[in-house]
């Protein structure tokens, strides 16, 4: 197993948050939601990946060629969907920020605090 | 007859499936929407009564499409239920029948989505404790996000609904993405997804850095969702702008499923690794450190809760500092790592939602009445609601452990377990935020429904975020109507009959020895075993009513109700300055945090999360 993908994961989530911290920018901050949660693709199919192996379909190649791990692209799958679902409605929140009250800084929302 | 499991979680998500396919011929016709919403809940909640009955004695697990184990091994995605699950659930699926009822009346005009929203959102809760595979706890996790997040955003013309639900779902989101990131380690590890699957393979082998990397990434998650300090800050803003039903089921169970998450990995998953009884005989770290990393989360939560809690006047911020405090004393009751600490913190879960679901309720008709939720505002001028007035006072004193009320019962538990292990210390913290937070709640009680005292001087910072609080309902209501006055009485009555269950005590510990004994979960998921004895890894301590308990409980409830007249009348004191405001000095630089950006949050979510992880890296190593 190499840990070059575990590094580019780390990479990744770093990254991510970074941006999530940063931002000043409802949508800019919603993509960097993204970019953390790529990270979690990544690990997964890092995880899964092995040197030499095929993708694993068994039609038309014997039972026991080497493939990669089919679950863990089910759980990316999944992932994908999931990631869909939460990023439709944060960026619903987004318009109706920009609609209602005319800017998509983080800051300017503050309506409760302390 | 374990058919009935998967259908727990399957009749809400078809329901809501159905509504939101009729939605053009059932938007005009509003009864029919709340009586099926209510009548789902209700079923639901009747199901999850009888499986948690049925597994009494022996947890059931159902394997979907049927791909059982094969030789110890499992292939397919089970889920794996026992009396605490099954009850949690059931109190979920309570609570969404509860505010379905009160929204009857409660809202003017009502969009089918909300319906729609609140099945999904109890089939993501009942899934979630219901599910024995790993990554499904996610996907359930994200359900029942997802909905949250609509949910709180449930009325978006106000600034406060948008801010709270991106702070919410953004923070959690992490969290979630935190969890899989764990997920994935561990399957990596194990070549696994179900819990006991990954459990046995975790303590079969020496235990290393790597476990410790995933424990940490996957309980960040749940803790985010629990509310535990520094993941807390979402809370308070998601529960004030959501509608008064929806506060009901994140302040009763939503923020109590996540440290349900936790136990749940720890003892199916890590305990064995991480408290060195694996099977080789070699040990990560022991009882005493872990018990500690987790007790000093617990008790900073419990306090830094209750200080919020007490500085707070919009009653539904209130409420939800109160939550936070609470987490952290549940949280106190499962570091403790005994049956009966597990026992004490499952009571006071059932109780803390009931009473607490009564005050949020309560709260949603003085809204509805009076236009307000602020209690500046609202002093003296709630006396016409007298009897929202009293189920609000008697459930204000279940939340200050007034026995008998169950909340008392369970936290005795915890400070029994506590002393036992000789930290007499936990008992002092954990009687000193109950007694704050419980003084707070009367004092809003004392104030709003029988104006008395003073009324507090006004913040114009919560004058102008409470005043906000108004498009929810109509106002000038002349009547509270009865389905909004009498989930409330139920509930609150509810709390106090439970808190006086005969044998309560020993059915709850022997659940919570079951829940503890891993090597006995295994057994049955894996090889379907119907276990005799179950051994919880530390030994189990008579649970029972003491006269210590009942001391205790009218000890804080006789404290709260002192410190809260104290706070009603403490102009009229003579020995006090003018202008001299109780507690400010020591609230404001802890106020500096909640400053409502996200931004911010998330910081404090990577600080938590390094922190956490190294203590834990040190506590083991060490």
């Amino acid at each position: 197993m190499h840990i070059f993908p575990f590094v580019v994961v780390v990479y990744i989530l770093a990254v991510g948050l970074y941006g999530i911290v940063t931002s000043r920018h409802l949508v800019h901050q919603i993509m960097c939601l993204i970019v953390v949660q790529s990270s979690t693709y990544v690990l997964l199919l890092g995880i899964g990946y092995k040197t030499g192996a095929v993708a694993p379909y068994f039609y038309d190649i014997p039972v026991h060629t080497p493939a990669v791990d089919p679950v863990v692209q089910a759980l990316a799958l999944t992932d994908v969907v999931v990631e869909a679902a939460v990023t439709a409605l944060l960026l619903a929140f987004a318009i109706q920020a920009h609609k209602r009250f005319g800017t998509l800084d983080p800051q300017e929302l503050v309506q409760l605090k302390g | 007859m374990d058919q009935l499991l998967p259908l727990a979680v399957v009749v809400p998500l078809l329901v809501a499936a159905a509504i939101s396919a009729l939605t053009p011929l059932l938007r005009r016709r509003r009864r029919i929407l709340d009586s099926t919403a209510i009548v789902t809940s209700a079923v639901v909640a009747g199901m999850l009564a009888v499986i948690m009955i049925r597994v009494a004695h022996q947890d059931q697990t159902y394997w979907f499409a049927g791909f059982r184990p094969h030789h110890g091994i499992a292939i397919g995605i089970d889920f794996e239920t026992g009396p605490l699950s099954a009850g949690l659930a059931c109190l979920a699926a309570v609570l969404v029948t509860a505010g379905m009822i009160f929204s009857w009346r409660y809202f003017e005009r009502v969009a089918t989505y909300y319906h729609v929203l609140m099945l999904t959102f109890l089939a993501g809760m009942t899934g979630f404790c219901l599910t024995g595979d790993i990554f499904d706890m996610f996907v359930w996790f994200e359900l029942m996000g997802v909905s949250a997040y609509a949910l709180t955003a449930y009325r978006p013309e106000e600034r406060g609904s948008i801010q709270g639900a991106l702070n919410f779902a953004i923070t959690n989101s992490i969290g979630a993405y935190l969890t899989l990131s764990g997920i994935a380690i561990v399957y990596g590890r194990t070549g696994a997804l179900n819990m006991a699957q990954i459990g046995q393979d975790i303590a079969r082998h020496r235990p290393d850095g790597l476990v410790v990397v995933a424990f940490v990434l996957i309980i960040t998650g749940w803790l985010i969702k629990s509310a535990i300090v520094p993941f807390h800050f979402w809370l308070a803003d998601a529960h004030a702008v959501a509608p008064t039903p929806v506060c009901v089921l994140f302040s009763g169970v939503m923020v109590e499923l996540g440290l349900y998450a936790v136990a749940r990995v720890y003892w199916s998953m890590f305990g064995q690794a991480l408290t060195g009884q694996t099977l080789t005989g070699q040990t990560l770290g022991n009882r005493d450190t872990i018990s500690h990393a987790f007790l000093a989360l617990g008790l900073v939560t419990t306090i830094v809760g209750a200080l919020f809690c007490f500085r707070e006047r919009h009653i539904k911020r209130l409420l939800a500092f109160s939550t936070i405090s609470h987490a952290g004393m549940f949280l106190t009751g499962l570091a403790l790592l005994t049956p009966l600490g597990l026992a004490g913190a499952a009571v006071s879960v059932v109780g803390h939602a009931l009473v607490k679901a009564a005050l949020f309720l309560c709260t949603g008709i003085v809204l509805h009445r009076l236009g307000s939720v602020n209690e500046t505002w609202l002093h003296g001028r709630g006396r016409r609601l007298r009897a929202t007035g009293v189920v609000f006072t008697l459930a204000a004193f279940g939340l200050a452990d007034l026995p008998p009320f169950a909340t008392y019962l369970g936290k005795g538990w915890i400070e029994d377990t506590s002393s036992a292990r000789g930290m007499t210390w936990v008992i002092a913290l954990l009687v000193v935020a109950s007694v704050i937070v419980g003084a707070a709640v009367l004092r809003v009680a004392g104030g709003v429904f029988y104006g008395l005292g003073d009324p507090p001087s006004e913040d114009p910072q919560m004058a102008q975020e409470s005043s906000e609080e108004t498009s929810e309902t109509d106002e000038g209501k002349q009547r509270t109507p009865l389905t909004m006055i009498i989930p409330p009485a139920v509930l609150v009555t509810a709390a106090a009959v439970i808190g006086l269950l005969p044998r309560l005590g020993s059915v709850v510990e022997a659940a919570a020895v079951r829940f503890q004994d891993q090597r006995a979960y295994n057994a049955t998921v894996l090889h379907g075993a119907r276990v005799a004895h179950v051994t919880a890894p530390y030994p189990a301590e008579p649970a029972g009513v003491t006269v210590t308990d009942l001391v205790i409980g009218l000890g804080t409830a006789a404290g709260a109700v002192f410190l809260a007249f104290l706070a009603l009348y403490w102009r009229r004191l003579p020995v006090l300055r003018r202008g001299f405001e109780p507690g400010t000095g020591l609230v404001r630089p802890l106020r500096r945090f909640q400053s409502g950006v996200v931004n911010d949050y998330v910081t404090w979510i990577v600080i938590g999360v390094a922190c956490l992880g190294g203590a834990l890296a040190f506590s083991i190593h060490g």
